[in-house]
């Protein structure tokens, strides 16, 4: 009787999470099961080898995003209108997976040593590197930080355009001496006065 | 005679306590994850998070006034600037003491050493946006729901 | 044939990816889409990290004074850190842009939002064959 491996329960698992997120109609309840929905991945990740990515996981998206769901959903529509199922989503799911799962077959099989991605000498480098030249246990810091660190510029850009954007979205900007302006129409949120003002 | 005023969050005396035990806890694993990332999975982004969860924690429990007195607004503006600026900081003082780029090596008396101290740095800059930007974007997010203004 | 059993874990992550296309595509609030997109992303991510497990191989990190370590490939990882963090700053940014839709037009669901708009649009014509000047005046909308 062949074993079964630990990652078939957790992937069922996740499958009917997402399955019942799709199904949900409320919205708070769906936003606890993307919470969930990110324990399982960081479970997933942790059986791949993938700490650190794990690690990012869970406090990315079972904190953060979670949090940012329920702070949305306290200032929109609580609850999703039914509506009448069409035909034409699933037909394009299953096509769009059928040709994914095609595509699949010239893989090498999972956990393969010998798969083309492993043999490329910069990994070798890089794990060598990290060894004899940088004294640094954790490989992907030092791919992170140092190899890769470029990357790891933009993605900061990234971050903090993320915040500058939500600024501009979100918070009307008035500075402590301001007057007080004119009440907006509800849909410009921006103060752009009508007449000449500072 | 039922009181019909709701409870807010901070007269809850289990939320309260528990919070209180809790997030100095988080905010150590926070720092320790940042200056640990290079010895175990860790680094700039997840301590970042994880700092901020902590005063996110806070602000949910207490009240955003209260959380906006210790993380004040212009903090977390200037500080999510300030750690890209660290980070294309470093790669300049790289350039300016002769090498590429973000290529550490120049930075102390031999080169291991000074790709130690250049991870460090950038690190810290990392963790400092991060921070910064996720606790502006739970800033943006509370106070749009607190203004009269905006859907209730 | 079981030379394709050994694919199971790919067959799965793309049955993840497609609830999630699923979502974005078939439902129609705004808020049920980016958690949609949120399933797709994650699923996206899984993938490269199954790319990057190596049979028999440990977590990236080096152990005190352990020789011929196999490890799992790290590079996938690298890239997947960054793509993590880049999701969820689309996903604040996504968000922050359902709230004030919400508060410009009074609802979350897609085809309510289309229709208010098409329905502006077209008012919008008839004044602007009335009053030729009428570019700063916003349009109508359904209150709140």
């Amino acid at each position: 009787m062949p074993s079964i491996p630990v990652e078939l329960p957790i992937f069922i698992l996740h499958l009917l999470t997402a399955l019942l997120i799709a199904r949900l109609r409320g919205l708070f309840s769906a936003a606890m099961l993307t919470g969930i929905f990110s324990l399982l991945s960081c479970c997933l990740f942790t059986l791949m080898d993938a700490v650190d990515v794990a690690f990012t996981e869970a406090a990315v998206g079972a904190g953060i995003s979670t949090v940012l769901i329920l702070g949305t959903l306290a200032l929109t529509d609580r609850e999703e209108r039914q509506r009448p199922a069409r035909a034409l989503p699933f037909v394009v799911v299953i096509v769009t997976g059928a040709a994914l799962i095609y595509g699949t077959f010239d893989m090498p099989p999972f956990g393969a040593a010998d798969a083309p991605i492993h043999m490329h000498p910069v990994v070798q480098t890089f794990v060598h590197g990290a060894e004899h030249d940088f004294h640094i246990p954790n490989i992907v810091t030092v791919i992170l930080a140092s190899y890769r660190g470029y990357d790891t510029l933009g993605e900061t850009a990234v971050i903090f355009t993320a915040g500058v954007g939500v600024l501009l979205l979100l918070v009307e900007g008035k500075r402590a001496g301001d007057p007080p302006s004119e009440p907006d129409h509800g849909s410009d949120g921006s103060d752009v006065p009508r007449d000449e003002a500072a | 005679m039922i009181d019909p005023t709701p409870m807010r969050m901070r007269d809850k005396i289990v939320l309260r306590v528990v919070s209180k035990l809790l997030i100095p806890f988080i905010l150590l694993f926070g720092l320790y994850v940042q200056f640990h990332g290079d010895f175990g999975p860790g680094g700039g982004f997840q301590a970042g998070v994880i700092f901020a969860a902590g005063f996110i924690l806070y602000g949910l429990i207490f009240g955003l006034d209260e959380v906006e007195t210790v993380v004040p607004h212009r903090f977390v503006e200037i500080g999510s600037a300030l750690g890209v600026l660290i980070y294309g900081g470093v790669g300049v003082v790289n350039m300016m003491l002769g090498a590429n780029f973000l290529d550490y090596s120049v930075l102390a008396h031999d080169p291991a050493h000074g790709r130690h101290y250049g991870i460090l740095a950038i690190e810290a800059g990392v963790g400092l946006t991060v921070f910064a930007t996720m606790m502006l974007i739970f800033y943006a997010f509370a106070d749009r729901g607190r203004r009269p203004g905006g859907a209730a | 044939m079981t030379g394709l059993l050994g694919l199971w874990h790919y067959w799965m992550i793309i049955a993840l990816m497609m609830v999630g296309l699923y979502i974005v595509i078939a439902r129609d609030n705004l808020v049920k889409k980016i958690m949609g997109l949120n399933i797709f992303q994650t699923s996206v991510i899984l993938f490269y990290v199954a790319l990057a497990k190596v049979e028999g191989g440990t977590a990236p990190i080096i152990p005190e004074g352990a020789e011929h370590v196999v490890y799992s490939n790290p590079l996938p990882h690298v890239l997947m850190l960054t793509a993590i963090v880049v999701g969820v700053a689309t996903t604040a940014l996504g968000l922050a842009l359902c709230v004030r839709i919400q508060e410009a037009y009074g609802s979350n669901e897609e085809d309510e939002i289309v229709r208010m708009d098409v329905e502006g649009l077209a008012r919008r014509g008839d004044r602007a064959e009335s009053a030729p000047h009428a570019d700063d005046v916003p349009p109508e909308e359904v209150p709140a």
